[in-house]
């Protein structure tokens, strides 16, 4: 497989610092990262260890301190900021662990947010919208509203939401975190049945190993870097560094 | 968006509510307190816009307000007639007879004389008889508040006798003009009765009466007045406004309604400000969601925007139409009768409400602004 043509995500050398002097942080430490279009890649490893930060460099939505990043052989860092909003609308789509849905808003309208962002009419969004709830399984809750959905429901109007737009890219934080085993798994299927597709990539950052099985790439992070990352239609583990990185793994 | 924006707002029931009534209390308040400072301050003057015949009051040179008279020559009722330009001048007398009823109760009051031969400057508006009856002997015409003061609980009823600094006199119409800034009878008279009854002094004229000639401006003839008499010529508004800044100058009722309408914009800035500005803050997370999906800042100053101009009007208009009932409803008890919602303090509540709501609507911005959308991904 030719990675670098069917890389949607290359991370180099990423790194980001928060604070300044002696209160400042370094969370990525050069972060080396590919996301390949049509696979399911898991970013895991423990908490604090960069993860949503590395997802939300990766998005646009925190600037790098070092490194580069390409989303679609594009460096968005070089974009100006109206540039970067209007490429993450149409490009990105975001699944979140506290679903982010909004509260006012029926299931339908939730999904259709992306849509409407973009300028689409109400109705056609979503009308959009609520056959994208369908297929997710969603048709009997269209209008409801988030508070009256259950913790799977509601992630699947997130997965419906940042489906909608058909999006190159989806990004989901932690999406299984608050569900139990059994609806967690569902979502991962709904997610691996619907997100992942031939000019689409899907990066989930997990801790839940008992969803690793739906990936198709898992990226080992540890200590602001990648540790290893491991392919399953190939078979193949790589360990870049893991001397310098995590000595004690060795 | 705008639906959405829309929807975030009115999605929690309880803080929307809570906004449009503290915009709504808060126009209430700053439009009944204008208006009722405003409707006071014009009651200074509200013998003098009765008096819609004459456009000039010649009076003494030191007097500054209606209640301060220093009678006048009688000669200088014939100077004033002299004046090239005026048509006519007659003269008026304004005194404080004492009321007393049959009963025994009694009241000061204002008793205004008019020209005996003319009866220029009757009130306009007359409930029962007519000022034309003045002209038969000891009458008089008392305003219908002045009548429920003396006679409370009693139907309107002319005939009835009183008397005026021991002088009898009988009612021979009761009238309802404009209510005096202090609360007391207006009693309508002949100018010869009511020197009568107020008693004898070297001199009696308190005001003098002038109506211009065709093409001749009132401001031009006060001016040729005071120049040729060495008196004081005033046109009617001007004479009101006189009025209203004496009292503004030399009592504390503009402190007493100042204080009241500051602490009502204070409290509106505040409370309003700060509800909408914890409305945004506890919605940040939701702005998040939207900016990471890609929402502009200037849709996000939109939304804002549209959810403030929303309250705002909502609330302004309820709390305009709360002070029309108000203002309604007290328009038919005599104390606070002529108190009206004046335009002029809805344009001023509206324009203090913009400002509020423009005022938490940067507060609100500046934090959805520099809001970073990967707030979103913490948990």
């Amino acid at each position: 497989m030719n990675t670098t043509t069917a890389a949607a995500v290359r991370a180099r050398e990423l790194r980001k610092d928060f604070g300044e002097g002696p209160t400042r942080i370094e969370v990525l430490r050069g972060v080396d990262f590919d996301a390949l279009l049509g696979q399911l890649t898991f970013l895991v490893g423990p908490s604090g260890c960069g993860k949503t930060t590395l997802i939300s460099v990766i998005a646009g939505l925190l600037d790098s301190s070092g490194g580069e990043v390409e989303l679609f052989d594009q460096n968005i860092e070089r974009f100006s900021a109206t540039d970067r909003i209007l490429f993450r609308r149409k490009n990105l789509g975001f699944v979140y662990q506290q679903y982010n849905l909004l509260p006012a808003l029926t299931a339908a309208e939730n999904a259709a947010v992306p849509l409407l962002a973009a300028g689409v009419r109400r109705r056609a969004a979503v009308d959009l919208a609520k056959s994208v709830l369908v297929k997710l399984g969603m048709g009997n809750r269209l209008d409801t509203l988030p508070s009256k959905l259950s913790g799977g429901q509601q992630q699947r109007v997130a997965l419906a939401r940042a489906l909608v737009h058909e999006p190159r890219l989806i990004l989901c934080d932690e999406p299984t975190a608050a569900l139990d085993h059994a609806t967690g798994e569902s979502v991962m299927e709904l997610l691996a049945e619907n997100a992942v597709h031939s000019d689409r990539a899907v990066i989930v950052v997990t801790h839940d190993s008992r969803v690793f099985h739906h990936a198709d790439a898992i990226a080992h992070m540890d200590d602001g870097r990648i540790v290893k990352t491991e392919s399953r239609h190939e078979n193949e583990i790589k360990i870049p560094e893991l001397e310098d990185a995590v000595p004690a793994l060795i | 968006m705008n639906f959405i924006a829309l929807k975030m707002l009115t999605g929690d029931r309880a803080k929307y509510l809570g906004l449009i009534f503290t915009i709504a209390f808060c126009t209430f308040l700053l439009e009944n307190q204008t208006s009722i400072f405003a409707g006071i301050l014009k009651r200074t003057g509200s013998q003098i816009a009765d008096v819609t015949d004459a456009d000039i009051w010649v009076m003494d040179p030191k007097t500054e307000y209606f209640e301060q008279t220093k009678a006048l020559k009688d000669t200088d009722l014939t100077r004033v007639r002299g004046v090239e330009g005026v048509q006519w001048a007659v003269r008026l007398f304004k005194g404080s007879p004492i009321a007393r009823t049959n009963d025994g109760k009694f009241a000061a009051t204002i008793c205004l004389g008019l020209d005996d031969a003319t009866l220029t400057g009757p009130p306009r508006k007359m409930l029962l008889g007519s000022w034309e009856r003045l002209r038969e002997p000891d009458s008089i015409v008392v305003d219908k508040a002045g009548y429920v003061l003396l006679y409370p609980g009693e139907p309107l009823e002319l005939g009835r006798t009183l008397e005026l600094n021991d002088h009898k006199v009988t009612i021979v119409g009761i009238s309802d003009p404009p209510a005096p800034f202090l609360s007391f009878p207006v009693m309508h008279t002949r100018y010869s009765e009511a020197v009568n009854f107020v008693g004898r002094e070297r001199t009696q004229l308190s005001y003098v009466l002038v109506k211009p000639q065709a093409g001749v401006k009132a401001e031009e003839l006060c001016k040729r007045i005071e120049a040729q008499t060495g008196l004081r010529a005033r046109t009617s508004e001007q004479f009101q406004w006189d009025c209203i800044g004496y009292y503004l100058k030399n009592t504390g009722i503009p402190v007493n309604f100042g204080i009241t309408i500051t602490i009502a914009v204070i409290v509106g800035i505040v409370v309003a400000g700060q509800t909408f500005y914890l409305f945004t803050v506890e919605n940040l997370k939701q702005f998040g969601a939207i900016k990471a999906i890609g929402v502009t800042n200037w849709r996000l100053i939109g939304m804002i925007l549209l959810q403030a101009f929303t309250v705002g009007v909502i609330g302004f208009s309820l709390g305009t139409g709360m002070a029309g009932q108000f203002f309604d409803f007290f328009a038919q008890k005599i104390p606070t009768r002529g108190l009206v919602l004046m335009w002029q303090s809805v344009a001023l509540t509206g324009a203090t409400i913009v400002f509020v709501m423009i005022l938490a609507s940067i507060l609100s911005l500046r934090r959805v602004l520099v809001l970073e959308p990967a707030v979103v991904f913490r948990g």
